[in-house]
């Protein structure tokens, strides 16, 4: 179990014979900044409840830095932000701060430049109930990031955010990982998590389906390539008879061709020289990725 | 582990500060207390009983009436609210158990109380010995108010914990810690009432009654701080009952303690059992 920070093997939880987590197995190493990826009711929240102990799986086993869940070891040496979290409105920041230092055994002087490093030093004094959403969620990061945890559960974390907190936010985790630190995150945001995480695990309907770093998992999705080439309104039909594509407006053609054709196909349009006057590369996304590993296009996992 | 209680508990106090329905009930508290000592002085020099002893008698049913109403005031919000706010999964993903999460709030809110208490029956009582009215005795029968008010607040916490905990929605925690006060507070006392009149003599009003005051922690403060002043004669709705008990008055005491203690252990039982 050395070096290992989460370790889930073959769990399983089921609500009234409903299998919620059927069989999910994977580990993670320090300093990793994992995301977990699944629709509503997926089962991201209550994998987070099993690891942190509030649940017993039925079957399997899951390690915490070589501590059982919710094990005096596991809660002090990993700390966890749950899905909108709302704290309590009268005190300030800075209060909430000092309460959770104090619970976790931490000096609650050196919580305090965690609230800078979110940008809430200067909202510090003020009451939580005077704070934006996001300013919510940045307190809740803070708190979570006190007495230095070596695994960091995240639930949610950007959901509610404008674009420039997410980048914030996750410039923190970053930081954060950089230190050693394992962070695994849940979200429905695909397009930031792309780049900003080391590996993805996709999680549908209670099993994990997908468990590899994002463009692993575009190799293994084999997902088309779309290839939109541009000419002129005079030359697209001779464009869409030598290539063989779909005219898609009045003067480009679409093509759409598997991963391993993709350089025999950009060779043939190069070959048409000046008829072709742009091209537009669209790779899979990690949206379509998603979608063909959680099976929501009727053909995937 | 103390820290970890102190630290729930200094949070509690910190809200309960900030919590206006609190601080209004502890001006109404005071705002009673005090008309009540102005205007229980004017038979007292008659009877020739001390003035203060006199106001503890009439405070006793103020207590009755407006603690547990501020203990299940304070107490409503402290699991239900959390799960509400989803702060209870943070709190249990620290390193503290449930039992020093519930020990924790208990001790905050008490204090809560406590200095609504202090603050109250403390400025009539300093009012009283000030202007002439009182003695040393008239002081200790302050103390024992407040001490006792403050148990009977203790009791009627655990009863809003185990509200909270049961119910786990804030709105409802909150409808039911109301008809629980209506109901141990008001109807209880009426429903004795009316089993008196209907068998005066009978078996009923002999074994069972002094008994189903034992059971109720409001009734119980009543039988024993009206015992201690030796002024049920004074005040009259209890006489036929405090001087024919088939138990000592200490006994309704050791009920309050018990029931408290029973009532604790069941809301930190239920909490133990919550997956947040």
């Amino acid at each position: 179990m050395n070096g290992s920070a989460l370790n889930l093997d073959r769990v399983v939880k089921s609500f009234d014979a409903h299998r919620v987590v059927d069989g999910v197995s994977f580990e993670l190493a320090a300093g990793e900044r994992v995301a977990l990826l699944g629709h509503n009711g997926a089962g991201k929240t209550t994998l987070f409840k099993l690891i942190l102990g509030f649940l017993v799986p039925d079957s399997g086993a899951i390690s915490v830095l070589g501590a059982a869940p919710g094990s005096a070891g596991a809660r002090n040496a990993a700390a966890y932000l749950p899905e909108a979290v709302a704290f309590h409105k009268s005190l300030t920041g800075e209060e909430v701060m000092r309460f959770f230092a104090r619970l976790k055994g931490a000096d609650p002087r050196k919580a305090m430049p965690l609230l800078d490093r979110v940008g809430l030093a200067d909202a510090g004094r003020r009451s939580v109930g005077t704070y934006s959403k996001g300013m919510r969620q940045r307190l809740g990061l803070a708190q979570a990031l006190i007495a230095s945890p070596r695994l960091v559960l995240l639930d949610e974390p950007t959901s509610g955010l404008d674009p420039i907190s997410r980048q914030n936010f996750y410039e923190i985790v970053e930081e954060v990982a950089a230190g050693g630190t394992t962070v695994l995150l849940s979200s429905h945001a695909l397009t930031e998590v792309e780049a900003r995480t080391d590996r993805i695990l996709i999680l549908s309907r209670g099993k994990l389906v997908a468990d590899d770093t994002f463009a692993s998992l575009r190799a293994a999705a084999r997902l088309p390539i779309r290839l939109k080439v541009q000419g002129t309104e005079a030359n697209v039909e001779e464009i869409a008879s030598r290539l063989g594509g779909t005219r898609v407006n009045g003067r480009s053609v679409e093509l759409i061709c598997d991963p391993s054709e993709k350089t025999a196909r950009l060779a043939a349009i190069t070959a048409l020289g000046p008829l072709v006057s742009d091209i537009d590369i669209s790779l899979p996304s990690l949206d379509d990725i998603y979608r063909h590993f959680s099976g929501a296009d009727g053909k995937g996992a | 582990m103390f820290t970890r209680i102190l630290t729930i508990a200094a949070q509690e106090i910190r809200i309960g500060l900030r919590n206006r329905w609190i601080l209004l009930s502890a001006v109404i508290l005071s705002a009673f207390s005090l008309a009540l000592a102005l205007l229980g002085s004017a038979p007292a020099g008659t009877l020739g009983i001390d003035r203060m002893t006199v106001t503890v008698a009439s405070l006793a049913t103020l207590s009755v009436y407006l603690v547990p109403l501020i203990a299940l005031l304070l107490a409503f919000d402290s699991v239900a609210g959390e799960i509400d706010r989803g702060t209870l999964l943070l709190v249990f993903s620290c390193p503290i158990s449930r039992g020093e999460f519930l020990v924790g709030k208990a001790v905050g809110h008490l204090a809560v109380l406590a200095l609504a208490l202090v603050f109250g029956y403390g400025a009539t009582s300093a009012l009283l010995f000030a202007s002439g009215a009182g003695s040393a005795t008239g002081l200790i029968d302050f103390l024992r108010l407040i001490a006792t008010s403050a148990l009977l607040g203790l009791a009627f916490l655990a009863v809003g914990y185990v509200l909270s905990a049961l119910t786990r929605q804030a709105t409802t925690a909150a409808a039911l810690a109301v008809g629980v006060w209506l109901l141990l507070v008001v109807l209880y006392d009426l429903a004795l009432l009316g089993a008196l009149v209907a068998d005066a003599e009978g078996f009923f009003a002999a074994k069972a009654l002094p008994f189903a005051i034992l059971f109720n922690p409001a009734d119980a403060f009543r039988l024993f701080n009206l015992s201690a002043l030796g002024a049920s004669d004074l005040v009259g709705g209890m006489a036929g009952v405090s001087e024919n008990l088939p138990f000592a008055p200490a006994a309704a005491l050791a009920a309050m303690a018990a029931f408290t203690i029973l009532t604790l252990s069941l809301a930190v039982a239920l909490v133990r059992r919550i997956s947040p």
